[in-house]
């Protein structure tokens, strides 16, 4: 059984804004999910309509198996959302804040478990502390801790290291990671690309309200991803030979560098075949290096060649 | 149907009376000194000056009204600031997405603003046996209505907080409506003492019924019969209820 299973999603709202077109997606338990996609594609309003704070014009959303609207109970007891903003009273104590969460999914109060909480994020210390004495980047975690104070088998972190500085961010990522490695279903929202290439399983991207690829993020990488070859020469060859222009090989103005870009996937003797031709013209390399394309650009060519269509 | 999120509601209700107690000087203190300063005014500047009404002293006769007053006025700010800070920080997206129904939400807020405004309501009844000496003739008829108007008005108050959407629209009913009805609702006189024509002019005001009912649990003599007050505030309490469910089943000001 899926952990989230959204179907012929559609979203238009009361302005006639379209935010959701026929999105369809299932999201296997324990993996951990990033949805990519530029401002206003359709990110906040498809984590919104699975937890509950937009309704759908149309469609279904299950998690876990219940249905969100006819069992949004049981349904939403299974998820722990992290708001894109820093949403949070300002004069409570962080410890009541937390308890305040774990209240509201209908729970007891458990002291042992949201002091944990509150250690795994860092938290403890401050405990008993005013919000508005948290940095950013506290408040953040505690957004986490909140969402985390009913243990949900699914987080949604929408956006969740924004305004984060690098050092926070990667302790946010290995936080992620600890909480997969529990069995959490982890959904995530970002616009660092660099984010969801560290940490997804699979890649969604959203443009238009439209979901356009859904896919694994190594396989997608594989698959649309651009290796490109750069061969410094030792000596600069004044014309491109007819034999390696055949391989589609650039050359540099100064004649020093050739360049040629390939499909690792498609074209898998490529490299070689280039090399062998270098051997034959006698070409002596001084240097060679190979680049793979970012999942951001792949990501940006995607929305480009959307774009066009 | 889903089982009763009771935790969900003890959450809501012991966060808001956190706050409460938080601010206990502005809570609480505010209306006692402002009751205190009504006796000394009216009581006994204006009011020794004025003869006793249906046998009351005036400054006996205006406890009901100052306590209407302060229960009104209190009530729909702290139902109303309840539900419209989360909406005002931005923390409502927490109540939107937990496993709670509307009943639930509303009970939890509801239920602390109805305590907040008992526990004020007995604070100011204990100030004014201290300036004046009075014998509740209907103590049962006197809670049961305390009650109801306490749960009427801050369902009320919680309405204006789901339908305010910035801080103008939070005060503007509190003070340009439900305050001149109050005053104009016999609070501090009997519609008796009025011209004909004010005295059925004001038989349009609805807090007249509430003010006549809980002055007759004190007094035994009120403007209007018991029973039509105690219709009136049933009906107002429906009235606001059918609101709140259609509010929650619309999503309205809630959910996009």
């Amino acid at each position: 059984m899926p952990a989230i299973c959204i179907e012929r999603l559609n979203k238009v709202y009361d302005n006639g804004f379209v935010a959701l077109r026929d999105v369809s997606l299932s999201i296997e338990p324990g993996e951990i999910f990033a949805l990519l996609g530029p401002n206003g594609a359709g990110k906040t309003t498809l984590i919104g309509s699975v937890c509950g704070l937009v309704r759908p014009s149309s469609g279904s959303i299950t998690v876990q198996g219940w249905d969100a609207h006819k069992h949004y109970k049981q349904a939403r007891r299974c998820v722990g959302l992290v708001p894109q903003e820093l949403h949070l009273g300002a004069f409570d104590k962080v410890i009541n804040t937390v308890r305040f969460s774990r209240g509201l999914a209908g729970l007891p109060p458990d002291a042992e478990y949201i002091d944990q909480v509150l250690r795994d994020m860092f938290l403890y210390d401050k405990r008993h502390g005013k919000v508005m004495m948290l940095s950013g980047g506290m408040k953040r975690r505690l957004l986490i801790a909140k969402a985390l104070s009913h243990k949900p088998d699914i987080l949604f972190l929408d956006e969740p290291t924004a305004g984060v500085d690098v050092d926070l961010r990667k302790a946010m990522w290995q936080q992620i990671e600890l909480l997969r490695e529990r069995g959490v279903t982890i959904v995530l929202t970002t616009h660092y690309i660099e984010e969801a290439e560290a940490m997804a399983d699979r890649v969604g991207i959203i443009n238009e309200g439209k979901l356009i690829l859904v896919q694994r993020k190594l396989e997608l990488m594989r698959k649309l991803g651009k290796h490109q070859l750069r061969i410094t020469l030792s000596r600069p060859l004044p014309s491109m030979p007819p034999e390696l222009a055949e391989h589609d090989v650039k050359r540099s103005e100064d004649g020093a560098v050739l360049t040629v870009n390939y499909n690792a996937e498609h074209q898998p003797g490529a490299v070689q075949a280039i090399l062998d031709c270098m051997h034959k013209l006698r070409l002596s390399v001084a240097d060679i290096s190979s680049k793979r394309s970012s999942l951001e650009e792949i990501f940006v060519s995607l929305l480009n060649h959307e774009g066009r269509q | 149907m889903s089982a009763f999120n009771f935790h969900a509601v003890m959450a809501i209700y012991r966060n808001e009376m956190l706050r409460f107690f938080q601010t206990v000087g502005q809570s609480i203190a505010s209306p006692v000194v402002s009751t205190a300063l009504y006796f000394v005014v009216f009581g006994a500047a204006i009011g020794s000056r004025i003869e006793s009404i249906d046998g009351v002293s005036y400054g006996s006769f205006i406890v009901p009204g100052m306590m209407i007053l302060s229960i009104l006025t209190q009530s729909i700010s702290n139902a109303s600031f309840g539900i419209f800070f989360p909406k005002f920080t931005g923390t409502m997206y927490e109540l939107l997405s937990a496993p709670v129904s509307a009943f639930e939400i509303v009970l939890g807020f509801v239920g602390a603003a109805v305590t907040k405004s008992v526990i004020l309501g007995v604070i100011i009844l204990i100030t004014a046996y201290c300036f004046v000496d009075l014998d509740i003739q209907h103590p049962f008829v006197m809670t049961l209505f305390f009650l109801l108007t306490c749960i009427a008005f801050c369902l009320f108050g919680f309405i204006i907080g789901l339908w305010a959407t910035n801080f103008e629209r939070l005060q503007v009913i509190p003070m340009l409506v439900v305050t001149p009805l109050v005053f104009l609702g016999g609070s501090f006189y009997s519609i008796d003492m009025l011209p004909p024509l004010w005295r059925t002019v004001s038989l349009f005001n609805p807090v007249l019924y509430l003010v006549s009912g809980f002055r007759w649990s004190f007094f035994g003599t009120a403007d209007v019969d018991i029973v039509t007050s105690l219709v009136a505030i049933a009906a107002f309490l429906a009235l606001c209820m059918g609101v709140v469910v259609l509010i929650f089943r619309t999503g309205y000001n809630l959910r996009q």
